[in-house]
């Protein structure tokens, strides 16, 4: 079954994965950036990742058939130090109009704090101004509801942005309704060990519907699985979901938010 | 889906992780050692799970989770640990 996967860190996995994402019918992939493991030394850093993200991977991506997209910015965990952040930040507008670029993310928060609030402002603010499509990092376990409760509420204060053309991700059972009645989209990470399984996210599937909800791997350098959308497909179909139901969520959802920026076309 | 098909589907995964859950409270009561908020939150989330109420995975997400509302003053560690260790 044909698919996308709009949330996956393919810098850090191995071509096989690539291989196997693409046997199972991925037609697409978007990579936001991200924290490498460790905290990079220097603006150059970021600069040579959005180097890799915008030529480099699209290259080794196109060798399986698959397109590749990006979305640019300095992650939550390495926003402590705002110094850096405003001098990554400065970095980003000439990456903007290169061909495989979607948007600034994954911003938003990791623990909560307020220099970390402050850099995801920085992050809207160019957004807005750039008129590109935000993708949101919710913090992980614990400060997860707190951050999303304060990136919701950030979001929604910049009058700028239409909330159609932001997603918050990684949203579990406590925090899908906020989000979906933001008016903002949805994204609903499929991992082993934390935020949804498979199961969990059919359910909330069934108890909010599949308007504005996109399922992604986030797969990365941790505990994590490239085929975690295929296999929630086969779940679904496992819960005598129908082909053209299962479709929408893993390809036709994402389609239409991603198609918002026009460089997206799979 | 019917009851019955969501038994046939999802008992015997949902028996297995429920021994597992039995075995480490069993492990973390042989187990010598000061008390851990993680573990008072953990005895708080499970109440939860024999409640009649529905949404309890929501309900134990949120028995987990920092209620607070203002920003901390500094992010001093990036790792979460899964429980708050604060008290409301």
């Amino acid at each position: 079954m044909p698919y996308i996967e709009p949330h996956a860190h393919m810098v850090s996995r191995v071509t096989d994965d690539y291989v196997k994402m693409a046997t199972a019918g991925c037609r697409a992939v978007c990579e936001p950036a991200f924290w490498a493991g460790f905290d990079r030394s220097s603006p150059a850093g970021f600069y040579d990742y959005f180097c890799q993200l915008t030529e480099h991977e699209p290259k080794r991506a196109a060798k399986f058939g698959l397109a590749h997209f990006s979305w640019l910015c300095i992650n939550p965990k390495e926003s402590e130090d705002t110094k850096l952040a405003q001098e990554v930040i400065a970095l980003i507008p000439q990456f903007l109009s290169r061909p495989n670029v979607l948007g600034i993310g994954e911003i938003g928060l990791n623990k909560n704090s307020r220099n970390e609030l402050k850099v995801l402002e920085m992050h809207v603010d160019l957004a807005a101004k750039h008129n590109q499509l935000i993708l949101v990092h919710t913090p992980h376990l614990e400060d997860k509801l707190k951050g999303t409760r304060l990136i919701v509420d950030t979001l929604k204060n910049d009058r700028r942005l239409k909330p159609e053309r932001v997603i918050i991700d990684h949203v579990e059972e406590h925090t899908i309704k906020l989000v979906l009645e933001s008016g903002m989209w949805a994204g609903m990470t499929l991992y082993p060990e934390s935020k949804c399984t498979p199961a969990r996210a059919i359910d909330m599937l069934e108890v909010f519907g599949s308007e504005r909800i996109w399922m992604n791997s986030a797969c990365d350098w941790g505990v994590s699985d490239p085929l975690a959308v295929p296999k929630t497909a086969l779940e679904m179909r496992k819960r005598n979901y129908r082909d053209e139901a299962i479709h929408k969520v893993v390809y036709e959802n994402p389609a239409k938010f991603l198609g918002q920026c026009p460089k997206f076309k799979v | 889906m019917t009851r019955q098909q969501v038994l046939d589907l999802y008992f015997m995964d949902a028996r297995s992780k429920l021994i597992d859950l039995a075995a480490f409270l069993d492990r973390i009561q042989r187990a010598d050692g000061p008390d851990d908020f993680r573990f008072a939150a953990f005895h708080k989330a499970l109440k939860e799970l024999a409640a009649a109420s529905p949404n309890r995975a929501e309900k134990v997400l949120l028995a987990l989770s920092d209620p607070t509302a203002e920003p901390i003053p500094a992010a001093t560690t990036k790792a979460a640990c899964g429980a708050w260790p604060g008290t409301a």
